[in-house]
């Protein structure tokens, strides 16, 4: 077994777990944070995309033990004192979402990039997305979400 | 009875949003109960294999492991297919796990159950089959041949069905007409994937024989019946639940193995059984969809008057039939005349059995295979008799109707007006700046052309008049159910038989309802997917869900309201035919203000102190609805393409869908439904491909080669609507779920055509790859590159 210790959402989280136990089953399992979801097995779909120190990764793709001493933001911890996080807010004002499973790595993958991009073209958007897939929404209002928190919250820090 | 609209048609947001924004929602995976046992399956790296024995005693020494267990070592029996379309077809059987013989991929041998997941799928690697490799066949053409290996040898044949829609009209005009069309067509394997995998985890309660499954479905209420068959589980004692569901798209229309195994392992170990399907097994295990050929003949004038279609196609069902199987194609069979009126007709289908995954429902099941060949013979047509495609479509438009016709193929159709939305979209396209730019470019010989295809189709939803579905020997009925409770506090429950899985009935149902009983659709609740909350119900697939269940809505709503007036008569002194429904309430006439609303008659009827005689207490109501007919949503899309001469890349520049599907209730869902469907249409029309190497491997076997579009390969779309209402339902909708895969394949490959028919290309196959289009530019020019 393995000694991990991860500041999960802000909070210091240890365990002890097999080796070979990927990051988002280390969230997902033993530490019951179900929101991070699983879609394939050779990191293509993007649903288990998580923040690792602020960077957006697949947790499918690394092992528990990489995360080690490092911190990591899932999708319960978008929203912050009850208040949805603008992108989650145009998401729904957008119907930037049908069955919602790959929404919270969209929504993480989201996040990051608009950090690195505050002001994104659509093209932009398109491509940042390039590691997320959606099979109900077309992308089309996945994007037009983006580019809408993206001006809500440029609009906020003006 | 007057009602005020102000929730129909309005564009609400959706109330299934915040717990999956926010990480909250309940998938199947999220789902843990105490004791649980993680089930694996073998599936052996074999394709076509008898199966001489199988070692299990190494993975049942492996640590958690608490059983393996083959077919000998369990009481199960043949998974569920209820639809034999014909007197003679032959039926495979297909048991959980194979006895003897190996028929594809997917095919498991063996099951583990292990105190971990991990545990369970290293006890399955270590599980050895001893089996005779026996030749495979994959192509429907290698299955048809005559001395090709059976599939199942007790049948005889790997032919299994052959479905005649029988002719109308003159038959020998497909030799006599002055113009006769020729095409062959393949459409290939898909696979759906949807993003959230298959799995389940079933619970039992030895001592009372009860039993509770989750699983992630689009059909619960069609699994509990059959599995409780195939798991010898009284049917009363058999829980379904579809926890939230992510994404189906016919995919998850169907009852597997592993549902049946989860169900008699939980009886057999007294412990829950958990199964999550791993996207490698969802490659091989989940069903596939497509995978048809056509030979496609149309008689037609040199004006462009079309005389006669006639289609002959064959089905590749793979090495069993699932649920609905060899019903996909009989299901296409009834649109192959799409919006026009030839005179003459015929469709016939000839089912093949291969060693490759079971095909079923995939979204638009069956109708978006029938438009691909018509929409693309309607332009080869065009193409011949040197006819603008458009204008060759519209001179053939049945004209428009408001009363139910007949259609060539025998069904009615509810309602129809097809020109408007074709002008539509070509004003939306451009259509005619686009043929200028065309021409201007294949004048000036540039390396990229411009190419515009149209489809203008018809659909059926509403699966479907139960009636109609006995004479095609579907096994169950297509009607649906909605109860509505109105509660003392004015808040309304409502439980319907559909079951989402994205499609957000959460929101529309509210909607419905809200005006129906002059609430919010905030004071609503839509409970969904459970076996023993919801009435009866025959679930979500074929568009089916608002024309035949929410309309089950409306009538229990007459229902409510019928007794509502009752007690409002009684507690406003007036007799019920004094009474006028108006403004949310029923008013007095001539007194307005004398009024009571349905929640104050929920209340009434809840306290129940002074109701009129022979009134039971409650507000409440169920009714079920079973829709007199289908209904036809019709529509053009059109694709602009630019096509690279010298690399045969394809780049969609714009794409314009111009839908109808009766009334509308919430516009930003059906823009989204449109949006996902055209994607998926796109994606099977440029990208997907299940392709098979000689030996039977499935080579596309992972999402790193099976070539799913992300953001950047789907364009924006543009979109409208004409509304034409439905005369089957008093809603007056139709449906929208399939319609945008239905439409768009044919659309963006008549647009890679005719970007290089002036090279000589009349076909690039499907998907047109950049290869596949480069080889047929350089095949049309004789082999010169």
């Amino acid at each position: 077994m393995t000694h991990v210790a991860v500041s999960v959402n802000g909070t210091p989280r240890e365990a002890d777990v097999e080796p070979r136990t990927l990051l988002v089953y280390f969230l997902r399992e033993t530490l019951g944070l179900t929101g991070t979801n699983v879609g394939c097995d050779t990191s293509s779909c993007g649903s288990c995309t998580v923040l690792l120190d602020g960077e957006s990764v697949k947790s499918c793709t690394l092992l528990a033990a990489q995360a080690d001493g490092r911190a990591v933001t899932t999708i319960e911890a978008l929203a912050s004192n009850g208040d949805l996080h603008p992108l989650q807010e145009a998401f729904h004002r957008n119907h930037g979402l049908q069955c919602g499973y790959c929404t919270p790595g969209m929504l993480m993958a989201a996040a990051s990039y608009l950090k690195e991009n505050p002001t994104p073209t659509e093209e932009d958007v398109r491509e940042s997305l390039e590691g997320n897939l959606c099979r109900c929404t077309g992308y089309q209002n996945i994007v037009k979400s983006i580019l809408d928190a993206a001006g809500s919250m440029s609009g906020a820090k003006a | 009875m007057t009602t005020t609209e102000l929730y129909i048609g309005a564009e609400v947001l959706r109330k299934e949003d915040p717990e999956l924004v926010t990480g909250q929602a309940n998938f199947i995976d999220n789902h843990v109960l105490p004791g649980m046992l993680w089930m694996a399956m073998v599936r052996p790296p074999y394709v076509h294999a008898a199966v001489n024995s199988i070692d299990t005693s190494a993975a049942k020494s492996m640590p958690g492991v608490v059983g393996v267990y083959t077919a000998a070592d369990l009481e199960v029996g043949g998974l569920p297919f209820v639809w034999p379309i014909t007197e003679d077809i032959k039926v495979p059987v297909h048991y959980p796990l194979t006895k003897d013989r190996i028929r594809f991929n997917g095919d498991a041998v063996a099951v583990v159950v292990a105190e971990t997941r991990e545990q369970a799928l290293d006890a399955a690697e270590n599980v050895t089959a001893d089996v005779t490799e026996l030749p495979a066949v994959t192509t429907m053409e290698a299955a048809m041949a005559d001395d090709a290996p059976l599939i199942h040898e007790e049948l005889g044949s790997n032919i299994t069905v052959h479905w005649s829609h029988g002719g109308a009209g003159d038959q020998g005009i497909f030799d006599t007409a002055p113009v006769v069309v020729q095409e062959h067509y393949h459409q290939p394997r898909l696979i759906p994937n949807a993003i959230e995998p298959r799995g389940c985890l079933a619970s039992s309660i030895r001592s009372m024989g009860e039993f509770t499954l989750w699983t992630s479905t689009q059909i619960p209420h069609i699994a509990k019946v059959t599995l409780s068959g195939v798991c010898g589980i009284p049917e009363e004692k058999l829980r379904v639940i579809a926890p939230d569901v992510g994404g189906g798209f016919g995919s998850k229309l169907n009852v597997y193995a592993e549902e049946a195994l989860a169900l008699v392992l939980s009886r057999e170990t007294g412990r829950p059984v958990k199964w999550i399907e791993e996207r490698s097994e969802n490659y091989v295990a989940t069903t596939h969809g497509r995978g048809v050929t056509h030979d496609c003949t149309l008689a037609g004038t040199p004006e462009g008057k079309i005389l006669g279609l006639k289609f002959v196609e064959i089905a590749d069902l793979g090495a069993y039939y699932q649920l609905l199987t060899p019903g996909i194609p009989e299901l296409g069979g009834w649109v192959y005349m799409g919006p026009y009126a030839p005179e003459t007709y015929w469709f016939e289908f000839r089912g093949v059995l291969t060693n490759a995954s079971p095909t079923d429902a995939y979204r638009g099941a069956g109708r978006p295979e029938a438009t691909y060949v018509l929409e693309r013979l309607v332009d080869a047509y065009a193409r011949k008799i040197g006819k603008d495609p458009a204008e060759v479509r519209r001179m053939n438009f049945h004209p428009p109707f408001d009363v139910a016709t007949t259609s060539i193929c025998g069904l009615n159709v509810d309602s129809g007006n097809y020109e408007p939305a074709l002008d539509r979209a070509l004003e939306l396209a451009d259509y005619q700046q686009f043929r200028k730019e065309q021409q201007s470019r294949r004048d000036g010989s540039d390396i990229r052309q411009i190419g515009i295809g149209l489809s203008t189709y018809i659909e059926m939803c509403g699966l479907a008049p139960s009636n109609i579905l006995g004479a095609l020997r579907y096994a169950a009925g297509g009607w649906d159910a909605a109860t509505i409770r109105c509660l003392p506090t004015g808040k309304v429950v409502v439980a319907t038989g559909t079951s989402p899985h994205g499609q957000g009935h959460e929101t529309t149902w509210s909607q419905i309802v809200a005006d129906g009983l002059g609430v919010t659709p905030d004071d609503i609740t839509v409970l969904h997917g459970d076996t023993q909350v919801t009435p009866l119900g025959m679930d979500t697939y074929g568009s089916r869900s608002l024309s035949v269940g929410g309309v089950a809505l409306h009538f229990a709503m007459e229902k409510i309201k019928e007794k509502a007036r009752t007690i409002a008569a009684h507690e406003l002194e007036v007799s019920e035919d004094d009474l006028e429904y108006a403004d949310n309430a029923f008013r007095v006439k001539g007194a307005p203000d004398k009024a009571r609303t349905i929640p104050e008659l929920a209340l009434s009827a809840w306290h129940a102190h002074d109701l009129p005689a022979g009134t039971e207490p409650n507000l409440d109501a169920t009714a079920v609805y079973d829709p007199p007919n289908f209904t036809w949503p019709s529509g053009t899309h059109i694709c602009v393409v630019e096509v690279d001469t010298q690399t045969g890349a394809t780049d969609i520049l714009r794409y314009v869908a111009v839908d109808d599907c009766g009334t509308v209730i919430n516009p930003m869902i059906v823009e989204g439904q449109v949006h996902g469907g055209v994607a998926q249409g796109i994606a099977e029309a440029l990208y997907e491909e299940a392709i098979y190497d000689e030996s039977g491997n499935l080579t596309t076997s992972s999402m790193t080669q099976y070539l799913i579009p992300g953001a950047t390969e789907i364009p924006n779309m543009t979109l409208d609507r004409t509304v034409t209402p439905s005369t089957t339902n008093p809603l007056g909708v139709k449906g929208i779920g399939e319609a945008g895969t239905i439409a768009s394949p044919p659309a963006v490959i008549n647009a890679v055509v005719d970007a290089v028919s002036h090279l000589g290309v009349t076909d690039v196959g499907k998907p047109a790859s950049p290869e596949r289009v480069w080889r047929a530019i350089r095949d049309a020019k004789g082999g010169a590159a």
